[in-house]
């Protein structure tokens, strides 16, 4: 018998040092349970559009089931260009400025694993997504926080971010709409960053999925502002705004040595997307601007119900401008966002995630999808009315 | 009237033609009086004219019969096809008329208790109309989507229950 005990530690120390994401705990509790409503899903509830899903299938029948290049079909790099062109205005080569991934996870792994160095800092915004710290510590590089504020309504101070720039910035990680707070950035804010990332020249890595959900007025990227497109790495994908998460399809554009070194890491790794996401993603270009916005306006419609009844419960609850997560403030009830998740699903079976799990600056909160329909959103509002009544009385 | 605002509670009201007025001002972030005050102009002008249940005739105790009828019309001087598009439109057995572009000039959607009962309409009420020069009837067998719902959902979704 071998014993575990003797074995070497075969675990890499920087891996060994990451931390659990924090959903993956929560998420052991909620499967034990039945009859949740989950308000803790980060993708759409739709099903991917009926026309999506047809061309795939029709691509399949096709024979279309091999390898593509590794930066993906040029058709779809054409197409994703002309969308970017027009959506964010600013301009990329299909063929030398523009890579298709497997999702943005992908694109964003690439991207810091090609230009960090051991030692490198980033500086990024919490609270984030659960992958951002990860990764760039996966990069051997250190991840430097910014926490943005309720109070700022979770957008990016300029000044916050200056501040924390060193000599050893490398790079600035931005995710407007935000996941977790639904928080969105202007004009001026990217011109804000974009001044700063200009004067200490930093490349500036942006993380647009949420992009489609504004529910405001949308502004263009970060990397349409002067002098930027040369220091920006645009990233977005298909997963939110055409309820494609399975399909795991992602790009990046950017200048060409910045794509020619994602591209390295990509071709040696995972070779290219699968082609039925690609025919899928290109599907969605093509004919999908109507679904997307059909599904934007009924976020919008939900976000409007969820944040309203957060804030008659008493758990204040700005209004979110993009995404589909509401980020409400729960420390009117005496507890932590951990203890009011923990106990809320006890209670009353419904599932939120703590906002510990986004940032450990994030303890008062808790991050509520709305990507659900009104109906779960009716009923797990009022679970919580009743739960947040019972706390107080 | 804020055009934004009443397209997106049209767009509510196709959905659900029963929500409270309460319920659709949390929906489009307005006042419930204002809610109310919009659906009574949007009634008032007649933009909208009535409401209805939605339902799968399949699942009735009573079945009904119902045909798509195309219909070739000789137009009129002056009128072109609102004459007779409004005199079909009378009888109660006719549910629906629409004038369409095409090798024929009007669909009707006719309701009747048997097979028998829809031809004989036809063939005694319909066809002899003054201007109505053919008409072709098509038993519907099977209603699939009605306004925008699947009148038997045919998909499963298991999702996650929580993802980041």
């Amino acid at each position: 018998m071998t014993d575990s005990k003797s074995r070497p530690d075969r675990v890499a120390a920087h891996i060994a040092a990451l931390p659990r994401s924090g959903i993956r705990d929560f998420f052991e509790l909620v499967i034990a349970m039945d009859d949740v409503i989950s308000l803790g899903v980060g993708e759409p509830d739709f099903n991917t559009p009926w026309g999506i899903r047809e061309a795939t299938i029709y691509s399949l029948e096709r024979g279309r089931t091999n390898y593509t290049s590794n930066l993906g079909l040029l058709s779809l790099r054409k197409a994703v260009c002309e969308y970017v062109a027009k959506d964010f205005d600013v301009r990329y080569d299909p063929e030398k400025e523009c890579i298709i991934t497997v999702g943005v996870s992908e694109a964003l792994d690439l991207i810091l694993r090609a230009v960090l160095e051991a030692g490198d800092e980033v500086v990024y915004h919490e609270p984030c997504y659960v992958s951002y710290p990860a990764c760039i510590s996966m990069a051997q590089a250190v991840p430097v926080p910014i926490v943005t504020h309720k109070e700022g309504q979770f957008r990016l101070d300029p000044a916050e971010l200056e501040k924390a720039v060193t000599p050893r910035t490398k790079a600035v990680l931005i995710n407007f709409p935000n996941n977790p707070t639904g928080a969105n950035i202007d004009f001026a804010q990217k011109q804000a960053i974009a001044e700063i990332a200009v004067r200490h020249d930093l490349l500036v890595i942006t993380d647009e999925i949420y992009s489609e959900l504004t529910y405001g007025e949308r502004c263009k990227s970060i990397a349409a502002f002067p002098g930027m497109k040369d220091r920006t790495v645009f990233l977005h994908g298909f997963s939110k705004a055409y309820a494609m998460t399975g399909f795991r399809i992602g790009y990046a554009c950017g200048p060409h040595d910045m794509i020619e070194a994602m591209m390295k890491i990509h071709q040696y790794s995972m070779l290219c997307a699968s082609i039925m996401g690609q025919e899928a993603a290109l599907e969605a270009l093509r004919r999908g601007r109507n679904d997307m916005e059909s599904m934007r306006r009924e976020y919008r419609i939900r976000r409007n119900v969820i944040v309203k009844r957060f804030n008659d419960i008493g758990l204040s609850c700005h209004l979110p401008e993009g995404a589909f997560y509401a980020f409400p403030d729960v420390s009117s009830t005496g507890l932590s966002g951990t203890e009011f998740a923990t106990r809320l699903l006890q209670q009353e079976k419904v599932a939120v995630v703590p906002g510990p799990a986004f940032s450990r600056h994030a303890d008062n909160h808790v991050r509520c999808s709305y990507a659900v329909s009104l109906d779960d959103i009716e009923t797990a509002t009022s679970r919580i009315s009743r739960f947040v009544a019972g706390l107080t009385a | 009237m804020n055009t934004d605002d009443m397209d997106q509670l049209l767009s509510q009201l196709r959905r659900n033609a029963r929500l409270p007025a309460s319920q659709l001002a949390e929906r489009l972030m307005m006042s419930q009086e204002a809610v109310e005050k919009l659906i009574a102009e949007c009634e008032a002008e007649g933009i909208i004219r009535g409401y209805y249940p939605l339902i799968n005739e399949d699942k009735c105790a009573d079945k009904k019969v119902r045909a798509i009828i195309e219909v070739t019309v000789r137009p009129e001087r002056d009128l072109g096809f609102d004459r007779i598009a409004g005199n079909l439109a009378k009888f109660n057995e006719v549910t629906d008329v629409t004038l369409v572009s095409g090798s024929y000039d009007l669909q009707l959607i006719v309701v009747g208790d048997s097979l028998q009962d829809v031809a004989g309409f036809v063939s005694t009420k319909l066809a002899p109309i003054d201007g109505v020069q053919s008409t072709r009837t098509h038993f519907v067998l099977m209603k699939y989507k009605e306004a925008g719902f699947q009148l038997e959902d045919n998909e499963e979704y298991d999702r996650l229950k929580i993802t980041p």
